[in-house]
């Protein structure tokens, strides 16, 4: 006779989904997706331990379990806790947990420099989405912010703690894929740094990964820095046999250029398989790879303001007679896509 | 006089060392429980005791004893949580001072009735002079078998290891502590799981502060039924109280809880009254973090009861109108003092200690820092005032650790009792940074006091 699985029916916004015990809210959210997925900026899937940091994905749990249906006194972060049989969780239908998220994406960007503009990671930034999704228009916070010198961690990857948001992810990078931490953070409250000990450059193998994991643009690429913003380049899948690595990575092409590789990124930016620092940093020829197919980019994202699947008009373009006259060649130019 | 249990022998010369402390029935505790007793035996007459963590939350001692995890073949661990810090806090520096032996005697007991086999005392780094008179301490307790192999033939061995802290507040939380006594970064676990089940090392710890694992003494030797007499209600036993602040005799007193704070303030066997014939404008009951309590609601709650040294009296009214037992630094503030100054001054302390891990702490508590800055400068508007309450909201209750709350609640509190101070130092910009701003007006007239 097989084991019977045994399932936890939970209920996150009034919709049930049955996951195995010990999934956390978060994952269970994650399994129904859509938008009634918390938001999370620290935690990382594939990073052990990570996770309760930044406080974007508090829910409220209205029902702790069948057992002892008491709801929890205070928001939980769900990308820590774990899910009982029977629990609800409110996350969007709650103004609450609205309420403190909007609280923490404006005390996540007090120190922040907002100079997306000039950062490399604008475009594909989880900072920026979050604060578009559920930030103030403008700052309450007048003071001087705290900034810090750029830090350079080798020739390959380079430091702005002003865009920080101290999330752990690439400490536990260092931790758990390189052969030695040379990685941490140093001092305490909001003077705390990541840094490498005294400085010293990163040069293990995979460290390259910060870079993924970095939801701001603290870690940026040194090999792509101020060569193209990321929504004029076209990503495409590719692989090659790699001895260390999956080699399954994304090229990012401006023309017939390969300006970046980076490994593959799901729907909540989180890396499919880390890759080696020689993938990354190393083979930007065509010749190198074997390609796939063009990237799917999510449709919100400003990656793929240029290259539609399919163009879907406005509906007052649909029935304004001077719009269709001044979109006519756009509109001309979908119809095939149809 | 109330009965003095911790204190007792205080004022004997040479308490420190082993012999007097000895002579003066010391390590009969240890006597009665190992060679009498079961573990189960010492964790039930705590239970009955009904004592509470004196370390600030009040969670009861028994309860948390029982709650340890007993998995077979992983060892347990106690840890004495000297991590002394709180502003306003110096009960356990003074114990661990002028007593070491009763901390020592007792962590041979709790230990004993924990199962643990190593122990330890994590104290703050900065009490350099403390860990030497406790690790004197434990070399003259294993010179005479009381810790070690084989403790007085009953076959139960114990070691204590004394362990200086990493030199921040938030190493007195207690996974914190013991991330930093595993020689890591004193950050906070998230929790669950709790210590009782994954602590030190992964196996099961508890962590007391000193002061409770010493008020297990007088526990042990007189039976926890008899300890349980002293106090009202479910506040039972005696607590020391620093008391600092603006009053004749500031030091640290051991009362019996229940006595009134009226009582503790003015009686000339405690604080001995406001000093220099002043008013009492504001308290703090529990150390920085609880919420301050203007003078109208310090003799009396806002019910009309008279208000007590206990757990339930100080917090009756909720933090609307009530505050904390907290860990006993009791702070009196006079009319001249200013209690924007003072918030300020504790919101500082707040975002200096912060530990940096989770956002609203870390962000937050800077902010409320610059805002109070600001206000007591006399650059404030009244905006502020309201973004400042805002910010603690979004703070409290939305961290990591209680230190998020900690930080929160004071400024609430002075926000919520001292407003029109606040305004006044909006409004009076030039006055505000010439002189106080004296008594408020609420708290005006003050209830006639009875010396």
């Amino acid at each position: 006779m097989a084991d019977e699985v045994v399932k936890f029916k939970v209920t996150i916004d009034g919709i049930p989904v049955e996951v195995e015990p010990g999934t956390t809210i978060l994952n269970a959210a994650r399994k129904i997706g859509g938008d009634i997925v918390p938001p999370a900026m620290c935690y990382y899937s594939k990073l052990e331990g990570s996770g309760g940091k930044c406080r974007t994905c508090l829910v409220k749990v209205t029902k702790g379990s069948d057992k002892d249906p008491r709801p929890m006194p205070k928001l939980v972060a769900s990308c820590r806790t774990t899910v009982m049989d029977g629990m609800e969780v409110q996350n969007i239908t709650s103004p609450e947990v609205v309420e403190a998220r909007k609280g923490v994406v404006e005390i996540l960007l007090i120190n922040h420099p907002l100079d997306c503009p000039i950062c490399d990671q604008a475009g594909e930034c989880k900072l920026q989405d979050l604060g578009y999704e559920h930030g103030a228009q403008n700052t309450r916070y007048e003071f001087e912010r705290r900034t810090f010198d750029p830090i350079s961690l080798g020739d390959k990857i380079q430091l702005h703690m002003n865009r920080c948001i101290l999330c752990y992810r690439c400490v536990y990078v260092a931790n758990q894929l390189t052969g030695e931490r040379e990685h941490g953070v140093l001092y305490r409250g909001d003077h705390s740094e990541i840094s490498t000990y005294i400085e010293k450059a990163l040069d293990k193998d995979f460290i390259g990964n910060v870079i993924d994991v970095c939801p701001v643009g603290a870690l940026t690429d040194k090999t792509f820095r101020f060569k193209n913003r990321v929504w004029f380049t076209k990503p495409v899948n590719a692989h090659r046999d790699c001895p260390t690595c999956s080699g399954k990575v994304t090229l990012w092409y401006k023309g017939e250029e390969v300006l970046r590789v980076t490994a593959r990124k799901d729907e909540y930016g989180e890396v499919e398989d880390f890759i080696c620092d020689t993938c990354r940093f190393e083979k930007k020829n065509t010749s190198d790879w074997v390609l796939e197919a063009p990237t799917q980019v999510d449709k919100e994202s400003v990656i793929g303001a240029n290259h539609y699947l399919q163009f879907n008009p406005p509906s007052v373009i649909k029935e304004n007679k001077k719009l269709q006259a001044a979109n006519a060649e756009q509109l001309q130019r979908t119809e095939p896509l149809k | 006089m109330g009965r003095k249990l911790l204190l007792e022998h205080i004022n004997v010369p040479g308490i420190n060392t082993f012999e007097v402390y000895r002579q003066k029935g010391g390590y009969r505790a240890v006597e009665k429980a190992l060679k009498t007793m079961s573990p189960d035996d010492v964790v039930e007459e705590v239970k009955k005791s009904g004592l509470r963590g004196r370390g600030g939350a009040g969670f009861p001692t028994g309860m948390k004893w029982s709650f340890l995890a007993k998995p077979e073949g992983v060892p347990r661990y106690l840890v004495c949580n000297g991590d002394e810090s709180e502003p306003g806090t110096f009960k356990d520096r003074f114990l661990m001072t002028h007593i070491p032996h009763a901390l020592i005697e007792e962590m041979i007991v709790s230990s004993y009735a924990l199962g643990a086999n190593t122990s330890y005392i994590y104290v703050r780094g900065e009490m350099m002079p403390q860990i030497r008179i406790l690790e004197k301490a434990i070399g003259e307790a294993k010179a005479a078998g009381f810790l070690g192999k084989n403790i007085l033939g009953t076959g139960y061995d114990l070691e204590i290891y004394v362990q200086p802290g990493g030199g921040a507040y938030i190493c007195g939380e207690e996974t914190a502590l013991l991330e930093s006594l595993e020689g890591k970064r004193g950050n906070p676990r998230i929790k669950p799981p709790f210590p009782a089940v994954a602590g030190l090392y992964g196996c099961p710890t508890v962590v007391n502060n000193v002061e409770s694992i010493a008020a297990t003494v007088p526990i042990v030797n007189e039976g926890g039924e008899e300890y349980a007499k002293i106090g009202i209600d479910r506040s039972t036993g005696t607590k020391l109280i620093s008391a600092s602040g603006n009053i004749n005799k500031p030091g640290v007193y051991e009362i019996e809880l229940g006595i009134s704070v009226e009582e503790f303030i003015y009686s000339d066997e405690y604080c001995g009254g406001i000093a220099n014939g002043k008013r009492l404008k504001a308290l703090v009951a529990g150390g920085s973090s609880v919420p301050i309590l203007p003078a109208n609601l310090v003799t009396k709650t806002a019910a009309g009861n008279q208000r007590l040294m206990t757990y339930e009296s100080l917090s009756e009214g909720g933090f609307q109108t009530g505050t904390m037992l907290g860990s006993g630094g009791f702070i009196v503030f006079d009319e001249d003092q200013c209690i924007v100054r003072n918030t300020w001054n504790f919101a500082r302390f707040y975002h200096h200690e912060s530990c940096g891990q989770c956002s609203p702490c870390r962000e937050g508590t800077g902010w409320m820092e610059k805002i109070l800055h600001k206000i007591e400068h006399g650059n404030g508007t009244m905006e502020d005032i309201d973004l400042l309450w805002d910010v603690q909201r979004k703070i409290e209750g939305n961290t990591i650790c209680p230190l998020g709350d900690a930080a929160a609640w004071p400024v609430a509190a002075a926000i919520r009792h001292f407003r029109d101070e606040f305004e006044w130092h909006v409004l009076h910009p030039e006055e505000s940074q010439q002189r106080n701003y004296g008594l408020a007006h609420y708290a005006d007239p003050l209830e006639p006091v009875v010396q």
